[in-house]
């Protein structure tokens, strides 16, 4: 569509502006203003400079928390991605099915994060929980608390049955979009059934993919309660991810101003990750309307 | 105000950005920017080889105080050149 | 046929977690901790009655939603102009603006939990609902301009001119004519904002303490010196879902008419 030159259309952005200002941009400042300081109270504080940053940065811990991140959302988009789109082409198109299939399997989405945490943490208790029962009884030597495959393992199942629901509700609802009259053509031309996925449903998901997969790499990246209360950041501190170690940092220590330097360094880290994507996928995007 | 730890740099730093941001928009609506090609693998906008530039900034100095035991000024001094680049090249 | 079953072998498996907290919930504690049963042999509907009867326990579930739906209408409020904007016009920055809009659902809420509190404090709303409303519109605002600028791409500009010609102001047409055409927009957005602001902890723990306190900050009471009361955990659980099935169930017509997200 081309769009109207009107800078008057400022107009209407100012109410969401001065909002997330207000939410946004003055925490932000103070993060900014304490990781340069050490802070022992309200009135006194200690110039500190870059020194908290150094710190930070070289800190092996944070360091191997960075990496375990990368390493955790890179999988769950690997699983994820695929398996919602295959859910999405699997789900009842018309009637009371469909109705009842969205439902269904939206409802992972609608627990709250620590409750996820709370039922995955008893389906894996050996004594009490049915996934942890169940591989004990078949002689699996499965213990979450011990054992940092079982507790990467029972994470990632926790997200994946957490969060591809939404990459599924998306694909439905960008299949939904495609005309009948496009099948019909495939139809006719005798188009094999993975032909119909590449050339006719794939290029419609796309747009509602890059939402999904935006979603989904900025709220694994910043992924908190579910690990926190499935295993606490153990056994050790191998499942501990990102904002665990700030939170234990900031709450638990109350370490102000090195756990607002890692704020920082955190925040720009995503900032420049899904700046790429959303440049990479925006390009695509023109590109193709370009052809078009 | 007083739970915000205002200090003069971290002042500073956020007044330069916003008389940047000023600056740029009164620029754009007196004289608007064409996107181009420049060494950049994407066309930009005027706007946009700022924010890569400072985003990119932030980064020089990140791995400068990360890696280096230079001054931090000395990675100032880098992203203002780097900056210089992108805006007229970029 | 082929598809149908594995359709239902994943929503067997997907149920299965949720089926075993329902489970629990109806199972005294002595037989939860007792043999593993795959139904509960002593139905039980205490632990639900507990909570029910309890104020400090259903309180929590008041102020969860009301925070959320706060959040959802100032959202939808600020978020509608916006989108409309970014849907029809450009102006200086607008690009930018719409990626610095993202960038807050980029930021994590950890980082910013802290500063939250002590402006909330400083001005005086720590520990009521309106804290956590606002403090969730950092990322709910700029998902619901998102979602919304592409359901209002795909009205056509005709309309809005049409309206024009045939006298109508700019508010009167949004109102009667272009809300009514992005029903299902507002439907999905809706439906988004429930959830991430539903089952946010982390700001929605820091901002409160008693008077606003979130349900999933009280769950946490059942881990007493005497060990874990899982049946009340359980039953608690079980009660933050239905709020959501409903949700789901109102807007489940406009998720299944298809949307057209992330147009530019």
């Amino acid at each position: 569509m081309n769009k109207i030159e009107n800078n008057k259309a400022w107009f209407f952005v100012i109410p969401v502006f001065v909002v997330v200002a207000f939410s946004a941009v003055i925490p932000l400042m103070t993060v900014v203003n304490y990781s340069v300081q050490d802070i022992f109270g309200a009135n006194s504080t200690f110039w500190t400079g870059t020194e908290w940053y150094r710190q930070m940065l070289r800190d092996p811990d944070l360091q191997a928390a960075l990496l375990r991140q990368f390493a955790f959302s890179f999988a769950i988009l690997a699983i994820e991605v695929p398996l919602g789109i295959g859910i999405a082409l699997l789900m009842p198109k018309k009637g009371w099915a469909a109705s009842a299939a969205l439902v269904l399997v939206a409802m992972p989405l609608l627990i709250p994060l620590n409750v996820v945490g709370t039922i995955w943490q008893i389906l894996a208790r050996t004594d009490i929980g049915l996934l942890g029962w169940s591989l004990s009884s078949i002689g699996v030597d499965y213990n979450i608390n011990a054992n940092a495959a079982d507790a990467w393992f029972t994470i990632i199942l926790m997200d994946v049955w957490h969060w591809t629901p939404l990459i599924a509700l998306l694909s439905y609802s960008g299949l939904r979009a495609i005309p009948d009259a496009y099948y019909q053509a495939a139809r006719i031309d005798r188009a094999s059934r993975w032909a119909v996925f590449r050339y006719i449903q794939l290029p419609k998901l796309s747009n509602v993919l890059v939402i999904g997969v935006l979603l989904r790499f900025m709220d694994s990246f910043m992924i908190y309660a579910e690990p926190f209360v499935l295993t606490g950041g153990g056994p050790g501190s191998s499942t501990t991810f990102l904002s665990q170690a700030l939170t234990t940092m900031a709450v638990g220590q109350f370490d102000l101003g090195p756990a607002a330097a890692f704020s920082i360094i955190y925040f720009l880290i995503i900032l420049a990750v899904s700046w790429v994507f959303y440049t990479a996928i925006m390009n695509a995007q023109k590109d193709k309307s370009a052809q078009q | 105000m007083s739970w915000m730890h205002w200090t003069g740099p971290t002042a500073g730093f956020f007044i330069s950005i916003a008389l940047i941001l000023t600056g740029m928009t009164v620029w754009q609506y007196f004289s608007p920017s064409v996107e181009r090609k420049g060494f950049l693998p994407i066309a930009t906008t005027r706007g946009d080889r700022l924010f890569i530039g400072l985003l990119t900034s932030a980064f020089i100095h990140l791995a400068y105080i990360g890696v280096t035991e230079f001054h931090v000024l000395v990675a100032t001094a880098v992203s203002v050149v780097w900056m210089v680049i992108l805006m007229r090249w970029g | 046929m082929k598809s149908r079953i594995a359709f239902i072998v994943y929503i067997v498996l997907m149920l299965l977690p949720i089926y075993w907290l329902v489970n629990m919930s109806l199972k005294t504690n002595s037989e939860i901790l007792g043999a593993l049963s795959f139904w509960p042999t002593n139905l039980t509907f205490d632990n639900y009655i507990n909570i029910l009867t309890d104020d400090s326990w259903y309180m929590g579930y008041v102020n969860s939603m009301t925070y959320v739906f706060m959040n959802m209408a100032i959202s939808l409020t600020v978020a509608l102009p916006a989108a409309y904007a970014f849907s029809r016009y450009k102006f200086v920055g607008d690009k930018h603006l719409f990626f610095w809009l993202l960038t807050n659902k980029m930021a994590p809420p950890a980082v910013f939990a802290l500063p939250f509190f002590q402006l909330y404090s400083s001005v005086g709303l720590f520990d009521t609902h309106i804290a956590v409303a606002l403090a969730h519109t950092l990322f709910n605002v700029a998902l619901a301009v998102w979602i919304l600028e592409g359901f209002m791409s795909g009205v056509p500009k005709e309309i809005d001119e049409t309206a024009y010609i045939d006298g109508y102001s700019f508010p009167r047409f949004f109102v009667k004519i272009y809300i009514p055409l992005i029903r299902s927009g507002i439907g999905v957005t809706a439906f988004f904002l429930f959830m991430f602001s539903w089952i946010e902890l982390l700001l929605a723990r820091t901002l409160t303490s008693t008077g606003a306190q979130p349900i999933q900050a009280i769950m946490t009471r059942t881990q007493g010196a005497s060990g874990i009361d899982w049946g009340t955990l359980a039953a608690a659980g079980v009660l933050t879902i239905v709020p959501g099935i409903a949700v789901v169930y109102f807007v489940r017509n406009h998720i299944a008419k298809g949307f057209a997200l992330g147009r530019t």
